[in-house]
């Protein structure tokens, strides 16, 4: 049984990082082969270019002038170089045009073939054959259109891999987050052992400065963790025991043992690693109308040359075969497919990542697309814009020491079960109270709670508490009051039979909660908080984090429901929640947001997963998807935009107005730079950085 | 317009009535996918400068696994999407990969690389 286990464990572990191991090395293999094949061809293209004109050079010229006979044996030699470099150098066009034939299928790679392909041919039988042509004119060789056309279209392909290993550098980090070796208890023993041999289950011992090899709970130790690669999150976390560690984090200065629960395939990391491979290889909505269009474009574009070379035949200037046959050349070459199929799945891989690293997990192309539109967020108040757990926030001292009162309220609610009483007894042992003990503990419900400490009788509860046992609390209404209205819990306290002050508790609000709303509301988009409390205490909440809409006193099972009424007003909202409880609103909005769930980031109901507790995520998650968006906008529009003007340039609608007709060269040169254009577009994203909410 | 005019007018009609046909007007005939014992309909798709077969059929409310062997280094077709079923895959060059899918609903569902230039269907009945 164990062997079984241990075997998959190795399995699932291993799988992913050896497979983008492997494409790393294919690609970079691939790069090598077309900067070689570039090579060859970008030697030939240059004698290959000088030769093609040898009249415009003055000592060449006057050696081999134009209609000689040697002239033509070296253009003969040209043709057999050329054709080496089609062979070789754009072996890919020809086979690749070949196999998309087999399929009834038409790429880059044909109209490229077809391009040179005819140059090629139609040099060739002016050499062969210029009796076929009526012009000594015509005669003429292209040669060096096939060779440079080939050599930069060649040059632009490896640039394209190479830019392309770039966009996937994301998962690449992620993946060498991994832990290689992990320091495990056997048999009472520390031994490291590879990080596929640890099991479920398994003590694990990190030392100071070690990286936590897999996801675990802190069994024994203390110490401070850096999980800013996993979170995003920059201050490091503390850990002791009973708390979550995430594996691929840092440990600092302190040392613990954990018991691992999850390793192999199932850490955070790995989920994180198949998420945000999943999200990459998804689609952004727009891409689908691209689909349609690059179904047609390269039939249509081979439409277009044929019509433009026949148009220039019949009705083009003389001699209107070598006008034709650039024209149709041209229009071929300077057609770029890819710009247009790349220019949205770059940026998609290259946002989903740069989400990832600041811990943001967006599940799909859809996602990001709409996250880039919301018009308004709910969040969820307990737990998203709180702690989402009492804590104690103020103490109003009447005739005692501060410290006295809070210590013994403390000590008599160490005894009791109420929620609100951990937070009293926790604000004590912050400020190192030494709690007495208690006799004679009594809780009455519906009140509050009565013990004797030290002597004395120490009542902690409500008015009617106090009302009950004669206690005059006149003089702390108005503090009472003060508080309920911050959206506290207070107590009254009383201390041998007078009152002795309030003890407040309260759900607080995060740090950064506060500044991440305004930052929303910065970017125009409406911020609503739900919560099932009251509406005194929501309201009190609101005013202090600034949200613009209150949605109080929701049950749970009506959260989808409000999310509803707000996407009837017509706008795209987004809910912000923990996965569990939240899950039917996450699903209703049309962006679902799951925050802080430390190892469990596969959240089915969620859009968007943020790992650190921080609503910053929120903002961070809208701009990185704005930022995406953008640059999908920009790459679509460039590669719409060249493709729209390249062809009718290429086609020579310049030609009646200004005499301008390009040359393949230039449509090749233009052809390269737009792809590697797209490309770099979208690298760009990589150096994009959240702001400081 | 002189006789040469006119058959290079021709032949271009001819050559872009060739090229809308063999590109455009081709019919979809598609491979029915094999039940095999364990109740999965299973086809084999060789990645190759296209999907070979490109055309799958399958009967809709059964499981499908499309076993996708990709067997060339063009970068292209590394990965293979089914968008409607939000699926992909990775496709190490040799190493077969299955994709498996629950059909309900019949139609035709398109297929693509990651860039839309390598195009086949699912068609579900």
């Amino acid at each position: 049984m164990s062997t079984a286990s241990e075997s998959m464990v190795w399995a699932g572990a291993t799988e992913r990082p050896a497979t983008a191991d492997a494409e790393l090395g294919d690609s970079q293999r691939e790069y090598r082969a077309l900067m070689r094949k570039w090579w060859f061809a970008a030697a030939i293209g240059v004698p290959t270019m000088i030769l093609s004109y040898p009249w415009i050079f003055p000592v060449l010229g006057d050696w081999l002038p134009r209609g000689s006979d040697r002239l033509r044996a070296v253009w003969v030699v040209m043709g057999l170089a050329a054709l080496a470099v089609l062979a070789y150098s754009g072996s890919q066009f020809f086979t690749g045009a070949w196999r998309a034939l087999r399929h009834r299928q038409a790429n880059m790679h044909t109209l490229i073939a077809i391009g040179t392909g005819v140059a090629w041919l139609y040099s060739t039988i002016a050499l062969a054959a210029p009796s076929l042509f009526p012009d000594e004119d015509l005669a003429e060789v292209y040669y060096d259109v096939s060779v440079v056309v080939t050599a930069l279209v060649v040059l632009g392909l490896a640039l394209e891999v190479k830019a392309r290993g770039r966009s996937s550098e994301a998962i690449r980090k992620l993946i060498g987050l991994q832990a290689k070796t992990a320091r495990v208890v056997r048999d009472d023993r520390e031994l490291d052992v590879p990080i596929e041999a640890v099991v479920a289950g398994d003590l694990v011992v990190v030392r100071p400065g070690e990286k936590i090899p897999v996801d675990g709970e802190v069994v024994e130790g203390a110490s401070a963790v850096d999980e800013s690669m996993i979170t995003g999150e920059s201050i490091p976390v503390a850990k002791g025991p009973g708390d979550e560690v995430i594996g691929a984090t840092l440990n600092t200065t302190g040392a613990f043992r954990f018991r691992a629960t999850r390793v192999g395939s199932d850490t955070a990391l790995a989920q994180i690693v198949r998420l945000v491979e999943d999200a990459q290889a998804s689609k952004v909505p727009i891409q689908r109308i691209v689909d349609v269009v690059s179904g047609y474009f390269t039939p249509a574009v081979m439409i277009m040359a044929i019509g433009g070379f026949v148009l220039w035949y019949d009705f083009g200037p003389a001699p209107a075969l070598a006008y034709a046959v650039i024209v149709g050349v041209t229009t071929l070459i300077i057609a770029c497919p890819c710009a247009l199929g790349m220019a949205t799945p770059m940026s998609l891989t290259t946002g989903v990542g740069k989400g990832a690293e600041n811990g943001i997990l967006i599940r799909s192309g859809d996602a990001l697309q709409v996250t880039s539109k919301l018009d308004s967020v709910i969040l969820d108040k307990t737990g998203t814009i709180t702690w989402g757990k009492p804590t104690l926030t103020d103490l109003v001292a009447a005739g005692l020491p501060e410290d006295d009162l809070l210590r013994l309220a403390a000590a008599v609610e160490k005894a009791s079960e109420h929620p609100l009483a951990a937070a009293i007894v926790a604000g004590a042992e912050e400020r190192d109270l030494q709690l007495p003990s208690v006799d004679e503990f009594e809780a009455v419900p519906g009140h509050g709670v009565r013990a004797r400490v030290e002597g004395r009788d120490v009542l902690l509860g409500n008015r009617r508490l106090m009302e009950r046992e004669g206690v005059d609390v006149a003089a702390l209404a108005a503090d009472w009051e003060r508080l309920a209205d911050e959206g506290k819990t207070p107590m009254y306290a009383a201390v041998g039979g007078r009152a002795a002050g309030l003890v407040a508790v309260a759900d607080t609000v995060k740090d950064d909660s506060i500044a991440a709303i305004r930052a929303l509301k910065n970017v125009g988009i409406e911020v609503a908080m739900l919560t099932g409390d009251n509406w005194r205490t929501a309201e009190a909440i609101a005013r202090q984090v600034g949200v613009d809409r209150v949605l109080a006193e929701v049950l749970p099972e009506d959260k989808a429901a409000e999310v509803k009424k707000l996407q009837l007003e017509g706008k795209r909202v987004g809910m912000v929640g923990d996965g569990i409880n939240d899950a039917p609103a996450l699903t209703q909005a049309d962006v679902g947001f799951a925050i802080g769930t430390g190892t469990d980031v596969a959240i089915e109901a969620a859009d968007v997963t943020l790992i650190s507790g921080s609503l910053r995520g929120v903002v961070t998650a809208i701009a990185v998807s704005k930022a995406t968006m953008r640059n999908v906008r920009q790459n679509l529009t460039g590669a719409f935009a060249y493709n729209s003007l390249g062809l009718p340039i290429a086609l020579g609608v310049l030609y009646p107005f200004v005499g301008v007709l390009l040359s393949p060269l230039m449509a090749a040169a233009a052809m390269s730079f737009s792809s590697v254009t797209v490309i770099s577009n979208a690298n760009r994203l990589r150096r994009w950085r959240p702001k400081e909410v | 317009m002189d006789v040469a005019q006119v058959t290079v007018t021709l032949a271009g009609a001819g050559l872009i009535a060739l090229v809308v046909w063999f590109f455009w007007l081709k019919k979809e005939e598609g491979m029915r996918a094999t039940l095999t014992s364990s109740g999965y309909q299973e086809a084999m798709i060789l990645v190759k400068g296209g999907y070979t077969p490109d055309t799958i059929v399958v009967e809709r409310g059964k499981p499908v696994r499309l076993v996708f062997r990709r067997e060339e280094t063009s970068p292209c077709s590394e990965q293979v999407i089914f968008d409607d079923f939000k699926k992909s895959a990775q496709l190490p060059k040799g190493k077969p990969v299955a994709i498996e899918l629950m059909p309900t609903e019949p139609g035709s569902y398109p297929f693509t690389c990651q860039m839309g230039m390598l195009r086949g269907t699912l068609v579900v009945e």
